[in-house]
């Protein structure tokens, strides 16, 4: 893959956390670094174990699946291989990706001299599943609170650790996390919507810049809120989004037991009312 | 150019105080956690208890001792007093431990009289006559305790009940309900049969009165149609009487002091083979509820005085509450019932008929209230998705 004439300008050398300059190339497009070579090595055997968990199930209908965690008479302790095991260390294989993954876009940031808002941003990502597979599973004393790996599975995990609480929707974090999705949602459509249309001019017209985006939407609904603060609210919508769905599970079970429409009673039992 | 996200100084304190008010309602871990035997491993399948409130539970619901055991003397009551109509056939001993455990279990100690509980029920001048309605009352009572330990043991047994499951020390049992009337819509918004704070619903904006809907009519349950999409949909088939079915399903969770996956994998509700053989117990406890209210509550409304009764003038009837109170199995499943043998026999006399068998209380429909497979069938589907690894 032929480099663009310009790249060159933006490579090079140094930033990098680990290593020195071992690791510090490129293949192709793709910067390596030393978390590229830990994230490969993390993300192949994991996959590989899946694999190999898949040949030892019942199955290779790939919905179907599932690479379980140990039973929950395991505790926190390693299980055997063939009974939750291979879920454990599927599981450090995955975290050893995301987090090299993260690493390695702090190393790139380095390089470019920017802000670390992309690592930071995906760290949010890794801090939900880590809240699945660890925080929980540890707060509940037992591994086998983590998800299984399989697409039906885990859909399954969800539905069924979300009835254990009657009526999820109830359960407040999981509210604040719907509410953040839905306006991130809303968020980038008006300006992605927004953006195509000053560069999408009728014919023989030229394209528009920011002033005719803030006019748009000063008339539209009364304020703008500006080409840069458009993304700090895109990404504070996004992430609390990620932060409020890692709440949401965390605190169901290690912090509240019974239904959650009942975790509202705290509102009518205040001395405030008669 | 930098920007910061937000500014730190004030974002934490922010943070602190918001998780701090959403921590304040909450409970402590950890909980206690199994996973349910008929399920799968790594699939959710797995009950939550705060083992706090566990014990706040265990010192709720604890079984009395039972009476020193009767002399066996063979002699019928029936022989003896005078007005035994579903007791008589029980030895004379027996029977007058019988009527102290009754008054041990109804009466409050405040009002007996000169050691007593009788008077709570008979009039002392003449112990055989119905003057009271209160013993007309247990009387019913007596033979729907018979009734549920004799002929729904599919639910009660191997356990059985005595009327100490519900009473409790109580001469009403303290979870009982009547119908709930709402209130009239006010012209501000629509109130509807929902949207009302209500402990029947465990705290849902769901229908405030399933028990209404669903135990005083037979009215259908089931409501998932069994294929993804229903070739044609028929009245009871819709979000409304779903969220009927899902207001009871609250009630009876709550009551139990249990989530959905007690009884049903959430990955299919309706499908039998994949249930927990809990929801077989549930099946005859509904059919068993409906029966109970109908045939010895309900024809006791001429007599209760409407003080005892509902805003609409109904009998106080029982649900799965009035029994469970909180816990999967009554008194955590002491069995008391075993110690008292005149409750476990039919009535001496034939008690007015029941309406109809148990098993025909509901025809099956074309849904899936099909009688349920005494044994889940691993099907292809469950058994990967619970995965053997």
């Amino acid at each position: 893959m032929a480099m663009l004439s310009f790249e060159r300008k933006y490579r090079v050398r140094g930033g990098t956390l680990i290593g020195g300059d071992l690791f510090d190339f490129w293949a192709g497009p793709i910067y390596i670094g030393f978390f590229g070579v830990t994230g490969f090595f993390c993300a192949v055997l994991g996959t590989l174990l899946i694999v190999w968990g898949a040949a030892m199930g019942p199955t290779w209908n790939l919905w179907q699946i599932s690479i379980a965690p140990p039973d929950l008479s395991y505790g926190l302790g390693m299980a055997p291989l063939a009974k939750g095991g291979l879920w454990q260390i599927i599981t450090m294989c995955a975290i050893g990706a995301f987090v090299s993954w993260a690493l390695r876009e702090v190393e790139i940031c380095r390089k470019l001299g920017i802000g670390f808002h992309v690592p930071f941003a995906f760290s949010f990502a890794i801090l939900a599943y880590i809240t699945l597979v660890v925080i929980r599973p540890v707060l509940l004393g037992a591994w086998g609170h983590g998800f299984p790996y399989g697409i039906l599975s885990h859909l399954d995990w969800v539905s069924n650790t979300g009835y254990q609480f009657l009526h999820f929707h109830y359960n407040p974090a999981h509210m604040l996390a719907i509410a953040f999705f839905f306006t991130n949602a809303l968020a980038l459509s008006m300006h992605g919507s927004l953006i195509l249309s000053m560069v999408n001019p009728p014919k023989g017209e030229e394209v528009k810049t920011s002033e005719h985006e803030n006019t748009f939407f000063r008339d539209d609904v009364g304020y703008s809120i500006g080409a840069l603060a458009i993304h700090r609210l895109g990404l504070f919508l996004a992430l609390s989004a990620v932060f409020w769905s890692a709440v949401c599970i965390v605190i169901s079970g290690p912090f509240w037991t019974r239904g959650w429409p009942e975790w509202w009673m705290w509102w009518p039992n205040l001395p405030i009312f008669g | 150019m930098r920007t910061m996200l937000f500014a730190k100084h004030k974002a934490l304190p922010l943070a602190a105080v918001g998780i701090a008010l959403l921590m304040a309602g909450c409970e402590g871990p950890p909980p206690q956690s199994t996973q349910y035997p008929y399920s799968y491993r790594g699939v959710g399948q797995n009950a939550f208890v705060n083992p706090r409130i566990l014990a706040k539970l265990h010192e709720a619901n604890v079984a009395p001792e039972s009476l020193a055991p009767a002399v066996p003397i063979p002699v019928a009551a029936g022989s003896v007093y005078q007005n035994l109509q579903v007791l008589g056939d029980v030895s004379i001993t027996e029977f007058t431990r019988q009527m102290s455990a009754i008054a041990e279990w109804i009466v409050p100690k405040d009002q007996w009289v000169n050691g007593q509980g009788c008077v709570y029920c008979h009039d002392l001048n003449n112990m055989a006559a119905d003057t009271k309605y209160q013993k007309v009352v247990a009387r019913s009572m007596i033979k729907m305790t018979k009734r549920a330990n004799v002929d729904w043991q599919a639910h009660v047994a191997p356990t059985g009940v005595t009327c100490y499951t519900c009473h409790r020390g109580q001469p009403i049992p303290k979870y009982v309900w009547t119908t709930n009337p709402g209130e009239k819509p006010h012209t501000s918004g629509y109130v509807g049969n929902q949207n009302r704070l209500s402990a029947v619903t465990a705290y849902t904006s769901l229908p405030f009165d399933p028990l209404t809907t669903y135990f005083d009519k037979e009215a259908v349950i089931a409501l998932t149609p069994p294929t993804a999409v229903a070739p044609f949909h028929p009245k009871t088939v819709n979000t409304k009487n779903a969220e009927g079915t899902y207001a009871l399903m609250n009630y009876i969770s709550r009551s139990l002091g249990v989530g959905c996956n007690h009884c049903h994998n959430s990955r299919q509700f309706a499908d039998w083979a994949q249930s927990s053989p809990q929801r077989v117990k549930g099946w005859y406890a509904i059919r068993m509820v409906r029966e109970a209210n109908k045939n010895f509550i309900l024809p006791l409304t001429d007599i209760i005085p409407a003080v005892n009764k509902g805003p609409l003038g109904d009998p106080k009837r029982i649900g799965c509450e009035t029994c469970h109170q909180g816990v999967n199995k009554p008194l955590f499943g002491a069995e008391m019932a075993k110690d008292y043998p005149a409750l476990l026999t039919p009535p001496a006399t034939a008690p007015a008929a029941p309406a109809a068998a148990p098993a025909a209380a509901e025809p099956a429909p074309a849904q899936v209230e099909a009688v349920p497979a005494s044994e889940p069938k691993v099907t292809g589907l469950a058994g990967t998705a619970a995965g053997v690894m």
